[in-house]
């Protein structure tokens, strides 16, 4: 028994016994539970584990700081209503906000925040991480600190075009539908079957088979496979919005189909679109991951995070994690995008149980 | 009970038709391909003649309609025509290749149905309590990591700093059943994770839905007591979404396959497209695709008639 498993287990054992005597009953739960599966994990794996143990904790402890810190600091600089609506707002939420905040600052700044050029070859292949590389080096020498900070713009870049271009179609052919009714809803509905009944991964390897992998034919291809999601929600929401007293009413008066659109049902369809704006955000942001891990998305030497996870593939074999550091990039952005969605569909759907 | 064969045969009907569209679309996209397949495969610098023999031999002088209906008449045989690359029929490349892609999705499904059912339904009794919170955080974090991210992760810590498994899912004929199941565990784990955090956020949705209906409070205001309450109340009417949450997923599961069976290197269809998309293959792609595409089709085809036979409500459509 070492004094870092001694200390573990007082220290577990004793915050479950302050939870239950000051009557926290989840907090207790939570802790003695954990209590339970650390005797079990340690009677099976030894220590290790246990240290992991500690460790997650400890980065689940750190990210709860950061998120309360960065949700007072959002409370305090923005105005009041806004404010309001923040202080619901779940731990996980304003992580989730932080985290897009930080890419976002990554990607706009990459020129600047980046040490080296994201094609520029500074070392030998595969070099250990020194005072220079804060990663180490890929498989051609190239900073893969560099690379992922590039990858911030080029990768999210891309899911953002393509997410944007999705919801521009779908949408406005949501809307059409709504409004139009009749052949134009029949047939944008059949086609929207259509695509849907392919799986979009395959769906999007036929099509880059075909038309080769340049940007805007990706950017086209997946906007194409996303598209029918976006229609067939707006379409929903807007086709509640359509049979209202107001609607006829501007449509006794005379606007037209443009103006009914605009001044009319948008309005009044907003928060649904924004959190499926989100949710569509991280299909295609997977998506185009999944593709460029599969060689077929931005080709090189421009700073991928999917190809990188591919070209750095081997170290796996080798114990080094270098490889899942872009994957990590990938998944933390897509948790922190769900996280804000789920707070967003949380309060729009009026469940406050 | 007539309603309920006619409901049946039109939900069928429509598979057929989406089935049939979706392999026109898969043939006719290759068409759209600038020049034709010999130009494209040959690439520029190809002499005349060598296009021309080409063309020949794949019979692309014919038109488009006639070579689909031959395609398509061949598929529903087995017969997907001759491999580009290699002039091997596509369909013994892909027999083998298809049942070993079935078995893995039938190995992470075999594990990965009951535990997140059981998981779903103890999520939705604790619901709004941290097990609930911890457990919505953790199947959000498992959806939203990439399969890759998964695999990568497995593979360095159950098959390279502890070689538990084998990092790579090689497979061989004389192997048995029980090496089998170990080589291929980890992709199958992979696939187990990402299905389960779906099912189990699916299964709660649809468990509290039920919970919150009139009954329910009735039967629990009668003093039921709990468990009662769940397995002869809540479960006879949950069958209905949960079949629909699995075969859904089980859908899904057609598509994660093949991220997963990259990151393993597992021989199955999965790999085959990817190498046949990187060495443009067509005639495999074509046919993987429309595998792929049959199996998504005929899974959601299997939700809504699970939903149509088992939901009488929906046997009478409004």
């Amino acid at each position: 028994m070492s004094q870092f498993v001694v200390g573990y287990y007082a220290l577990l054992i004793g915050a479950s016994c302050v939870a239950a005597y000051y009557h926290k009953r989840q907090a207790f739960l939570l802790i003695f539970s954990l209590t339970l599966i650390s005797f079990i994990v340690g009677i099976v794996g030894g220590v290790a584990p246990l240290r992991f143990i500690t460790t997650a904790a400890g980065a689940l402890a750190l990210a709860a700081g950061t998120s309360y810190a960065f949700r007072e600091f959002l409370i305090i600089i923005s105005p009041p209503n806004i404010a309001r609506e923040l202080r619901t707002a779940p731990l996980t939420a304003s992580f989730g906000m932080f985290v897009i905040l930080t890419y976002a600052i990554a990607g706009i700044f990459a020129p600047i925040m980046a040490p080296h050029g994201e094609a520029e070859v500074i070392a030998s292949a595969f070099a250990p991480a020194d005072a220079n590389m804060l990663l180490g080096a890929d498989q051609l020498g190239r900073d893969v600190f560099s690379r992922l900070v590039y990858g911030a713009r080029n990768t999210v870049g891309l899911a953002l075009t393509a997410t944007l271009l999705a919801f521009l179609m779908g949408a406005i052919g949501g809307l059409l539908a709504a409004t139009k009714g009749g052949f134009l809803d029949q047939l944008l509905g059949r086609t929207a079957d259509v695509i849907m009944s392919v799986p979009s991964l395959i769906f999007a390897l036929l099509m880059l088979s075909i038309f080769g992998t340049e940007l805007w034919v990706i950017v086209i291809v997946v906007a194409v496979i996303y598209a029918p999601r976006v229609f067939r929600l707006t379409r929903a929401v807007a086709g509640n919005v359509v049979v209202m007293d107001y609607i006829e009413a501007a449509k006794l008066r005379g606007e037209g189909t443009g103006y009914l659109i605009r001044k009319e049902i948008l309005p009044n369809s907003t928060a649904p679109l924004i959190a499926e704006f989100g949710l569509e955000f991280c299909f295609v942001f997977l998506l185009i991951a999944g593709l460029s891990f599969l060689g077929l998305g931005i080709q090189p030497p421009t700073a991928d995070w999917g190809s990188m996870v591919r070209e750095n593939a081997t170290l796996i074999s080798f114990g080094d994690i270098t490889p899942l550091i872009p994957a990590a990039a990938i998944a933390l952005l897509t948790v922190a995008v769900n996280f804000v969605v789920d707070w967003m569909l949380y309060r729009s759907s009026g469940l406050k149980d | 009970m007539g309603g309920i064969f006619g409901l049946l045969f039109k939900r069928l009907g429509l598979g057929v038709v989406t089935l049939f569209v979706v392999s026109v679309l898969i043939f006719f996209a290759v068409e759209l391909l600038p020049g034709d397949i010999a130009e494209a495969v040959l690439g520029q610098s190809a002499t005349q003649e060598t296009v021309q023999a080409m063309r020949e031999q794949l019979g692309l002088d014919r038109p488009a309609p006639v070579r689909y209906v031959e395609w398509l008449t061949g598929a529903l045989q087995g017969d997907f025509g001759v491999s580009l690359v290699s002039g091997e029929r596509v369909s013994e490349a892909i027999t083998t290749r298809f049942e070993n892609t079935l078995f893995l999705a039938a190995y992470a499904a075999v594990i990965a149905v009951p535990i997140s059912i059981v998981l779903g339904i103890i999520v939705a009794l604790l619901r709004n309590t941290i097990f609930d919170r911890v457990a919505n955080v953790v199947t959000l974090t498992s959806i939203s990591s990439p399969e890759f991210f998964l695999g990568y992760i497995l593979i360095l810590y159950l098959a390279v700093k502890t070689s538990y498994f084998p990092a790579i899912a090689s497979l061989s004929s004389n192997m048995g059943f029980f090496e089998l199941l170990h080589r291929t565990f980890l992709p199958a784990l992979t696939l187990v994770l990402v299905v389960t955090a779906h099912m189990m956020r699916m299964t709660r949705a649809a468990i509290i839905n039920l919970l919150a209906s009139p009954y329910i409070e009735m039967a629990r205001l009668k003093g039921v007591p709990p468990w009662k309450v769940i397995v002869r109340h809540a479960l006879p009417n949950a069958w209905a979404p949960i079949i629909n949450v699995v075969a859904l997923n089980l859908a899904y599961l057609v598509t994660g396959v093949v991220l997963v069976e990259v990151v393993f290197v597992y021989p199955g269809i999965g790999q085959l497209l990817v190498d046949a998309v990187a060495k443009r293959d067509f005639p495999i792609v074509q046919a993987c695709c429309l595998i792929f595409a049959a199996t998504f089709i005929l899974l959601n085809l299997a939700a809504d008639v699970g939903a149509i036979l088992t939901n009488p409500r929906l046997r009478h459509p409004k």
